[in-house]
């Protein structure tokens, strides 16, 4: 997917002032459209406006949310993970095999990060180390590992996770803050930190730019891309103690088709899926705006499928919008 | 003959009929010329859409939206047949097959005219298109009674000892192996995948041959959702979900490339057999079909760590230098 139109570049005189930019921005755009789909939502339903709704409100798209932040480093660095709902799959079912032989709760929640995490170094190691495409090899892994859990479980569910366990998915910190919230709102504040604020940061998006001009600046490419995909397993094995406890049971189908919507997160959120360029912020916010549209649609009783048009269509919609005005543009000068 | 041994495909053709093999050691008469004819019938429909991804592949696409396309003509073929029995079986392949053209075009354009990355696109219109068809059926399935004799009879009729289905597989096989190898278009295809600069000084539009491979996989989706709703008599959103990564796991298998410009014919073929096999050897062999998916996934694995290797050798003679740089 080479720009092959060779655009004479436009050269300014003067700088581009900050606060336009900033106005300007991707994310500024994802807040605005985030705080019209609220305004929208609070006049639509009058259920909308209590802070117990807006609170499950945040349920539904956390767990998303947790696994789209690493994926979003992982994209910017021109890779991507589609295994990442199948590893909760495999680490829910190997907590739940944990709990066969009396595991408590710290133990179940080790293994199922553990799991997520040497999921997440299988894809790297095939990825980097044997250096195969990363979208194939992840749809393999992500009929593997759901085909695991799958031999593990057939048609059965695991169940009676000790209530102990069920804080990290239906708990609260404070009031109606749950702990799911609480920690997306850490985790988001953390990958802003690595990806825009440390070298590693700088290293991932000279990656998603030019591979091989990162290399020769001296950035060891492939082990930046396996140290991503070990977090993105990291993520998911997160997400996957998070939903084991919020539903109480693990079943093979669990968070079937997540992938896409996490990778519909972080392309909303105005990450380049041909790498090199995006924001944490705007994960974020595009998170926000996933959740506020399911859950809006959710109280005004529209099917879960219809809302996936409003999903499907909102994320060609705010992609093309942006080269449709560049388009008219052109056309006018 | 040395050529041909060099081929992925005929190691492919013969990890294919080793597992038939295996399989009928196990299982005597799994090997039977009536029974491999159903297995291939099984394989049909996913050779048919393995030939459409194919193209968009090797044009540097991907069409994830194939499976929803096929569930949303499928639906609309469905619902005209409820509605108007009357009408024939062959309108409404054709009906089903533009339905496909349409979804696949609407695909195609957004990737052409305003140039978002394909896997952007599809994986939105993925979740559009099986989103609609919950709206135009109001969330209703098409039963078994409610379509005519003739909807379903016109994948099962015996035409000279196999079933239609089967024979429309072949007949596309052969209508595939004729465009990728003797047309223009067909060539395109190669062109722009190999080397996209190069196919525009070539005389080569980039875009509009990337539209008319969404085109074509748009159109096979849709005569694919006909024979589907026809094979297993039943339209509802849950049609194929899921299908669309089986689909580019066939391919992956059959030896296409999935940075585009590398795959045959016969490798779709091959790749969309070796999953039927699987499928059909399981049940007889006694292996619960829940380890089908796992098994699926490591054929996958192992198809791109052999494919990868194989790929690697051949490019290190001419392109030394740029081995180190990757």
């Amino acid at each position: 997917m080479t720009d092959l139109n060779s655009e004479s570049r436009f050269i300014p005189d003067t700088l581009v002032k900050p606060w336009r930019t900033a106005v300007f921005s991707w994310p500024t755009l994802l807040f605005v459209v985030a705080v019209v789909l609220f305004i929208v939502n609070s006049f639509a339903s009058p259920y909308f406006l209590s802070p117990w709704s807006l609170s499950d409100a945040t349920f539904n798209f956390t767990e998303k949310a947790l696994i789209a932040l690493a994926m979003a480093l992982l994209i910017i660095s021109g890779e991507i993970d589609l295994s990442v709902a199948s590893i909760i799959a495999l680490a829910s079912t190997m907590m739940g095999l944990a709990l066969q032989f009396g595991v408590g709760t710290p133990g179940l929640v080790l293994i199922g990060i553990v799991t997520g995490i040497i999921c997440g170094i299988f894809n790297g190691f095939l990825v980097t180390k044997l250096g195969l495409p990363s979208i194939v090899v992840t749809i393999g892994t992500m009929s593997f590992f759901r085909g695991i859990s799958f031999i593990v479980l057939g048609d059965q569910a695991f169940k009676g996770y000790p209530p102990s366990f069920s804080f990290f998915g239906q708990g609260y910190i404070w009031w109606v803050v749950s702990f799911e919230f609480v920690l997306f709102l850490l985790c988001a504040f953390a990958y802003y930190l690595l990806l825009h604020r440390t070298n590693f940061g700088r290293h991932v998006f000279a990656i998603g730019n030019n591979p091989v001009a990162a290399r020769f600046s001296g950035i060891r490419v492939e082990r930046v891309k396996f140290i991503l995909f070990c977090l993105t397993g990291l993520m998911s094995g997160v997400a996957a103690v998070l939903l084991t406890s919020r539903l109480a049971s693990t079943r093979p189908s669990i968070a079937l088709g997540w992938e896409l919507d996490a990778v519909t997160m972080v392309v909303l959120g105005g990450v380049s899926i041909l790498g090199g360029a995006g924001t944490i912020q705007g994960v974020v916010i595009a998170a926000f705006i996933m959740g506020l549209v399911t859950f809006g649609l959710g109280l005004l009783n529209i099917p879960g499928i219809v809302m996936s048009i409003f999903i499907g269509a909102l994320l060609i919609f705010v992609i093309a919008l942006p080269i449709v005005f560049r388009k008219v543009k052109e056309r006018r000068a | 003959m040395k050529k041909i041994l060099r081929t992925r495909e005929f190691w492919l053709a013969v990890v294919v009929a080793v597992m038939v093999f295996a399989t009928n050691i196990r299982a005597p008469g799994f090997a039977t010329p009536a029974r491999l004819a159903d297995i291939f019938d099984d394989s049909s429909i996913l050779i048919i859409l393995a030939l459409g991804q194919m193209v968009v592949i090797l044009s540097r696409s991907i069409d994830l939206s194939m499976a929803s396309n096929l569930a949303l003509s499928g639906m609309i073929v469905a619902l005209v047949n409820q509605a108007f029995p009357a009408v024939p079986v062959p309108a409404l392949m054709l009906l089903a097959a533009l339905c496909g053209l349409a979804l696949g075009g609407f695909n195609g354009f957004f990737v052409w005219r305003l140039g978002i990355p394909a896997i952007v696109v599809t994986l939105g219109t993925l979740t559009i298109y099986r989103g609609v068809i919950f709206l135009i059926a109001g969330g209703q399935w098409v039963n078994a009674d409610a379509f005519s004799p003739g909807f379903v009879a016109f994948t099962r009729i015996d035409f000279l000892g196999l079933p239609l289905l089967s024979w429309y597989a072949i007949v596309i096989v052969a209508a595939f192996y004729l465009i990728m190898t003797r047309t223009f278009l067909g060539r395109s295809f190669y062109a722009i995948g190999v080397n996209p600069t190069a196919a525009v000084y070539a005389g080569i539009n980039v875009g509009k041959t990337t539209f008319w491979a969404f085109c074509i996989s748009g159109m096979l989706s849709g005569f694919a959702g006909y024979l589907w709703v026809s094979r297993y008599v039943i339209g509802s959103v849950e049609v194929a979900k899921g299908y669309e990564l089986t689909i580019v796991a066939a391919c992956v298998i059959g030896g296409i490339s999935i940075s585009g410009g590398v795959g045959t014919v016969a490798g779709a073929v091959l790749g969309a057999l070796f999953l039927g096999v699987i499928n059909g050897a399981l049940p007889v062999i006694n292996i619960s079909p829940f380890w089908q998916m796992a098994i699926s996934g490591a054929a996958i694995i192992l198809a791109v760590v052999l494919n990868g290797r194989s790929g690697k050798q051949s490019a290190r003679l001419i392109l030394k230098e740029a081995e180190h740089t990757r």
